[in-house]
């Protein structure tokens, strides 16, 4: 009997899109992935709105209203949600805008930035409220799993979904956990 | 500039999301405002990331910025990192890196050239060329290539991985990786990481020439559509070498206008901001660039492998040169406009990438134990880059410590922020006015983002949970008559919704 495939969201939050890069470095064994796991919402696939999933993985922290909607309904329709890298465990370089007023920080871009034209802070029903500190997602939702690494390698994304899938307690190597 | 950039009246109009932008990289949404007989009045592209990096690196020592911008981008970091060590060279008075390091550095450019392109024509877009619009959702992805075409999505999947390989090995990690420094790079090649690499490499450019030519089937099999889907003229810029050749790591600035005609040419980088302004508009995060000389209404331009084969006077290396020519007879040697022929340019720059790399593998620099060079400090400094997805400036001022006191990044995808609303609003006009609006149709505006190859996640944002929802509202009185709903599944439903 062929088992049913489990359900895998993804998405990024205020990430740089390095976590889903490094699940891509999966290479080949995406192959073999895909055999065993579908892919729900995603940003690979077309798949807008949220299934009931087994697992969701998150890269990226949260910086703004719609990053936390998007992180709570995770929470609600995924099983197993896991923090992947840095900026979900701990806001990583989008963080760094913590030291600054968000005001400050719009006003470098847009009002005192070089070679501009039409001067103004862009505001507009269609995009989004910024928070006014970048937050890792723990501090909103409860993480079941958290992979560290900038990001973390492909070796890791694989040890740990082999291990989650066959049910096994998750172990990884010295390697395979890094910070950077 | 189209009339579709903002409706007269938006209050009488019913609003489109198609939110979030799916397969491309990082979050974005277009809206679309349509009135009661289904014809569309506005059409945006918004980008609404927003990060900072302009203020928050400030006050950091120089060094470090390469490492950090990179993050920007875990597609292309690369590519932000090697604009940043440009800027940073100039930065510690270098103008001319040793050998060895500008072969490294250029190496790992191309091998990021190679993946970026790779992930972006196999794992995100191939779907839309191998599959039909209508094909069911579920199926539309790299998912359902894997099952259906297993052979491209292998191959794919290898490109890509070799493209990894290449900056692994040059950077030390696959992505944010480490490998420049100041003035250079912090490692050479060994043999044995060279025939590492050699290994495979042949294999690539025999599948850069096949995807080539199921390129140019899909093009046959259509050539109507494939000319006039989201077709727009436009000025096109990108560096090129000081005789005309295609680079990537290093040149002047070029732009040509829709009639191929030079608007400037061999231009120093460092003087981007004499030429090149950016309007800031109050719907989006992303900046709209132009050429000053032009204004905003028609000095937008295109960025990108469209942008790069369309001015280049030739390619350095044969089979892509052989390519190049096939590809510029379409419009007889003037630029090609057709937004879809940006995939077919980015897969001649992917045969280029296998070509270069295998260049640079073969020259004994990459061995050299000279790996940095140092100058006098300066001030200031500009390093400018043909990124995967088109022209990259960064601008960095220190004060006497070294700190960041000033930055200015403007990133490859916001030069084509005016050309990729264009592009929509060009689609909507043509095949979506008049129509009931299905998943379908809707599917074919994000085709049409997609061929720019979009890299919106140098600052992500995710909005999309909501399916999409179209509402029908009367005029006079507000009342919602009508409301149809895209669920997940792509099935479209009447039904009265909060909104």
């Amino acid at each position: 009997m062929i088992e049913p495939r489990l359900k895998i969201a993804t998405c990024s939050l205020a990430g740089c899109f390095g976590c889903h890069m490094s699940l891509l470095d999966l290479d080949e064994r995406l192959f073999d992935l895909a055999e065993r796991v579908e892919l729900d919402r995603s940003p690979l696939t077309d798949i807008k709105e949220l299934g009931e999933c087994d697992v969701g993985l998150i890269e990226g922290g949260v910086c703004n209203a719609e990053n936390v909607h998007v992180l709570m309904e995770f929470r609600a329709r995924c099983k197993i949600l896991v923090a992947i890298g840095a900026c979900a465990l701990n806001g990583g370089v989008p963080a760094m805008r913590n030291q600054y007023d968000l005001k400050e920080c719009l006003e470098e871009s847009y009002v005192r930035g070089m070679g501009l034209v039409n001067a103004q802070i862009p505001s507009d029903p269609e995009i989004p409220l910024l928070l006014n500190k970048v937050h890792p997602i723990h501090e909103v939702v409860k993480i079941d799993y958290s992979l560290p690494g900038c990001p973390p390698s492909a070796d890791t994304i694989w040890t740990f979904i082999n291990e989650l899938l066959s049910g096994q307690a998750i172990v990884l190597s010295y390697r395979q956990i890094h910070y950077d | 500039m189209s009339e579709l950039e903002t409706a007269a009246h938006p209050e009488q109009l019913c609003r489109v999301a198609i939110d979030p932008l799916s397969r491309v990289e990082g979050h974005g949404k277009v809206t679309l405002l349509v009135d009661r007989n289904h014809h569309i009045r506005q059409a945006r592209l918004h980008i609404v990331e927003f990060r900072g990096f302009e203020k928050f690196i400030q006050g950091r020592p120089y060094w470090e910025v390469p490492v950090a911008v990179q993050r920007l981008c875990g597609i292309c970091p690369v590519s932000h990192n090697l604009a940043a060590a440009k800027a940073v060279d100039q930065l510690i008075g270098v103008e001319q890196l040793p050998p060895a390091a500008e072969k490294i550095r250029r190496l790992m450019h191309y091998g990021q050239t190679l993946q970026s392109h790779a992930v972006h024509f196999f794992h995100l877009a191939s779907p839309d060329f191998l599959f039909d619009f209508d094909n069911p959702i579920a199926q539309r992805n790299i998912g359902g290539v894997m099952a259906d075409y297993p052979d491209i999505a292998r191959q794919g999947v290898r490109l890509r991985k070799y493209g990894q390989e290449v900056i692994r090995i040059t950077a030390g990690k696959r992505v944010h990786g480490t490998g420049t420094v100041p003035g250079g790079v912090n490692k050479a090649l060994t043999l044995q990481e060279r025939n590492y690499l050699l290994t495979d490499l042949e294999l690539m450019t025999q599948w850069g020439r096949h995807i080539l030519k199921l390129m140019k089937k899909a093009y046959e099999a259509n050539p109507g559509y494939f000319t006039r889907f989201a077709a727009i003229p436009s000025n096109y810029l990108s560096l090129v070498r000081a005789d005309g050749a295609l680079d990537l790591y290093h040149g002047g600035l070029r732009t040509k206008n829709d009639q191929g005609d030079l608007l400037f040419d061999h231009l120093d980088y460092r003087r981007y901001s004499q030429v090149i302004r950016e309007q800031v508009k109050s719907w989006s995060y992303m900046k709209f660039p132009f050429i000053n000389s032009l204004g905003p209404e028609k000095g937008w331009y295109r960025v990108g492998p469209l942008a790069r084969i369309n001015n280049c006077d030739f390619i350095p290396t044969p089979v892509a040169e052989e390519e190049r020519r096939e590809f510029m007879a379409l419009n007889n040697g003037q630029p090609i406009h057709a937004t879809l022929a940006y995939h077919w340019a980015r897969m001649i720059e992917l045969l280029y990438a296998t070509e270069a790399i295998r260049e640079l593998l073969l020259d004994p620099d990459i061995f050299g134990d000279e790996l940095v060079t140092r100058g006098e400090m300066t001030r200031e400094g500009i390093g400018v880059i043909e990124a995967p997805r088109g022209t990259l400036f960064h601008h960095y001022r220190i004060d006497e410590d070294g700190l960041i006191e000033k930055a200015n990044l403007i990133v490859s995808t916001t030069n084509n922020n005016q050309a990729m609303n264009e592009s929509i609003r060009q689609v909507a006009e043509n095949y979506l006015d008049g129509k009931e609006l299905t998943e379908p149709l809707l599917n074919q505006i994000e085709v049409a983002v997609r061929a720019y190859d979009p890299c919106l996640s140098c600052a992500t944002h995710a909005l999309g949970q909501m399916p999409l929802i179209v509402e029908l509202v009367e005029e006079d009185s507000g009342v919602m008559i009508d409301c149809l709903v895209r669920d997940a599944n792509g099935k479209v439903r009447e039904s009265f919704v909060e909104f």
